[in-house]
């Protein structure tokens, strides 16, 4: 086995300043809203787990990740695998805030001769790092990057964003294996621990707790963190930095649906948008305030 | 024509298709996965050895019904196709009849070496029912449009593979496939389809069905797209060409004798389907040309690419898979029977490649003009969709 232990660098801190968490925080009200504007206008989509995971998008190009958008094939970029592609309007209206593409092809989601694939496509949009779509192949993807860049003593770290339904399919726990034996400690798993899935809530079609204990079996390093919470994000990803012998696994706990009050919590958003009209004005308006957990400044 | 001959035109009508059959606007439009869960629920009563195992999709596959009725029979899977394939063939061998239900692109894309050991080689009678396959799913895009799935299917020994033009035929694949011992592939769709069979059109696993005559070339078809085909012939007939129009809803075991009989009375073929053009009913037609009548045959299905995002109709047009092509296919392969030239790369193909240019084109364009003020646009942000 080659000699794997002298390889990523944090390369800049990660404290986050007051000032720093006002931004990511409208960052992410920024991608909740353009998620919602463009799933209605693509007329289809996931809407629960691309809103629930705005916040960890927010922290991740906008805080966390090294990445250049200018110049997306960077060798020594950060890799986010999205391994639950069916959420990938979060991570489109991510780039696009962040400059990958112009915000005008949010308007193209899903649409023929789009690069924003229904699923997202490497080959079709620069930065999206992997096709993915079918559940659970995206952690695979995610180790085998890890372990060519210790290989190559690469300074560039992995994340992996999943979702908790994925983590049904074998395959993730074979990544696991792999992950834990071989020490994959520039890889980082976040998972989207929302509690649904297409057919009803996690617990009730597959039981996955206790997961922190699954994980550890495995040989990972498990955080668990608040997933709306970019400040409790962020010190989890602190966390993941600061070992060095296993790989880290953070489960994100989010709510899914986050911010659209008849959207949280309940598994039949997993799949489809809000209808154009009252249901699409409602949700943006509720965004606006978070579901009524923001305070209007005149209260 | 003296008693006994075979009719040389028209629709055949012991088919019993459906009354006005080319009125498209009126044909009935149903899902063919809608079959699928009422032949589950029909097969279900009379065979309580029936059990429904189903990938986290319940409602989409249409499991939902045999759930409904039978709830002691359906089992949850989760997101665990591989596994489900692998259970599937161990509840088959303590007695079961399992359907295990998915995607397309999960089951049997996924678990194939799963269900090529534990089914196929080890004859256990699970049947594999593969829903929104075909380009048709639309704006999942390519990830979710299977359409590799008769080829590599149709190559697995000890597999049937059925692939339903409608919804009526999906029943009767579904009921047929319960009560053939073995496995068996069963291919389903996302998008309403015209409805254009009706209980009374003959139906028996491996044999084909000729839906219209014809004496000029024949067009087999598998799946919904054999619509497409009919109304092809149709418009062709106005022309005075006549043609053959079979149903080859049972892609493996294939009616070799249908195929050959069709290329020695009309001279040429026609295969269309909502899939590789490679490998599946164009292969399976081809391999039994080669080996028997050898005529000239045009391929049409996706032409080695994957699909993409899209609304269905715009993607079915895009990749060449409607009437107006097959009928550019059937006047190309009456050239090649007459000797005549026609251009290498097939006319229909490189129509298909122009109209899916254009489109992406148009789409694209339409959609960018509406962008809004917040993103860069002209447009009040008002004018987007979800805040009109």
């Amino acid at each position: 086995m080659p000699d794997l232990t002298i390889g990523p660098k944090v390369r800049h801190p990660l404290h986050l300043h007051d000032k720093k968490l006002k931004e990511l925080e409208a960052v992410a009200m920024r991608i909740r809203e353009d998620v919602i504007d463009m799933l209605v206008e693509a007329g289809s989509g996931h809407s629960a787990g691309p809103l629930g995971m705005a916040d960890i998008f927010a922290a991740l190009y906008f805080h966390v990740m090294e990445h250049d958008p200018k110049d997306p094939d960077w060798e020594d970029r950060d890799r986010l695998i999205l391994s639950n592609g069916h959420t990938c309007p979060v991570r489109y209206a991510a780039m696009a805030e962040a400059g990958y593409f112009p915000k005008k092809y949010l308007m193209t989601l899903r649409k023929l001769g789009s690069p924003l694939q229904g699923h997202p496509e490497r080959t079709k949009l620069p930065g999206v790092e992997t096709t993915s779509g079918p559940l659970g192949s995206g952690s695979s993807q995610a180790v085998g990057l890890a372990y060519a860049a210790l290989l190559d003593k690469k300074p560039w770290r992995v994340y992996c964003m999943m979702s908790d339904g994925e983590l049904d399919a074998g395959q993730t726990w074979e990544a696991m294996l792999f992950a834990g034996r071989n020490k994959l400690y520039n890889c980082t798993f976040i998972i989207d621990r929302n509690n649904i899935q297409i057919d009803g809530n996690t617990e009730s079609i597959m039981p996955l707790e206790p997961l922190p204990e699954k994980f550890a079996a495995f040989g990972l390093h498990v955080e668990r963190c608040a997933g709306n919470s970019i400040p409790d994000i962020i010190r989890a990803i602190e966390r993941a930095h600061s070992i060095t012998e296993q790989p880290t696994v953070i489960i994100a706990d989010t709510i899914p649906g986050y911010g659209v009050p008849y959207m949280e919590y309940d598994f039949a958003w997993h799949g489809k948008p809000p209808k154009a009209g009252e249901e699409s004005r409602g949700a943006i308006e509720a965004l606006r305030t978070l579901g009524g957990r923001i305070m209007s400044e005149h209260e | 024509m003296s008693k006994g001959e075979k009719p040389q035109k028209g629709l055949n009508k012991d088919a019993h298709l459906v009354r006005d059959l080319f009125a498209r606007a009126k044909v009935k439009q149903l899902p063919t996965r809608d079959g699928y869960g009422e032949g589950l629920v029909l097969a279900g009563k009379h065979d309580e050895k029936i059990v429904v195992i189903c990938a986290d999709l319940t409602e989409s596959t249409r499991s939902l019904g045999f759930k409904n009725a039978f709830p002691d029979r359906f089992v949850q899977m989760g997101v665990s196709e591989q596994s489900m394939a692998s259970i599937a063939a161990g509840m088959a061998m303590a007695g079961k009849v399992p359907f295990i239900s998915s995607y397309a692109a999960f089951s049997p894309g996924r678990n194939w070496e799963q269900i090529r050991t534990c089914i196929a080689l080890n004859q256990t009678n699970v049947k594999i029912a593969g829903a929104h396959a075909g380009v048709s799913v639309g704006p999942d895009g390519a990830t979710h449009q299977m359409i590799e799935d008769i080829a590599i299917m149709r190559v697995m020994p000890n597999m049937r593979v059925m692939v339903p033009c409608d919804s009526i035929e999906s029943k009767k694949a579904t009921v047929a496939a319960a009560f053939t011992e073995g496995p068996c592939y069963l291919r389903f769709a996302r998008e309403k389809t015209p409805v254009f069979t009706t209980d009374k059109t003959p139906f028996k696993l491996g044999r084909a069905e000729t839906f219209r005559h014809g004496t000029d070339a024949t067009i087999i078809a598998a799946g919904p797209v054999l619509y497409e085909a009919l109304c092809a012939a149709e418009a062709l007939s106005k022309h005075g060409i006549e043609v053959r129009v079979i149903n080859m809803h049972t892609v493996k075991p294939l009616d070799v004798k249908a195929v050959v009989i069709a290329a020695k009375e009309t001279g040429c073929l026609v295969t269309i389907e909502e899939a590789q053009a490679a490998g599946g009913l164009g292969g399976a037609v081809s391999e039994a040309l080669s080996a028997f009548s050898p005529v000239p045959l045009e391929r049409m299905g996706m032409q080695d690419r994957f699909g993409e995002s899209g609304e269905p109709t715009d993607l079915m047009e895009a990749f060449g898979l409607t009437s107006r092509y097959v009928e550019m296919a059937v006047k190309r392969a009456m050239c090649r029977k007459n000797g005549e030239r026609v251009p290498e790369i097939p006319e229909y193909k490189t129509a298909a490649e122009e109209q899916l240019a254009r489109l992406q084109k148009q789409i694209m364009e339409e959609a960018l003009a509406r962008t809004p003020k917040r993103w860069g646009g002209k447009k009040p942000d008002n004018s987007l969709k979800s805040r009109a």
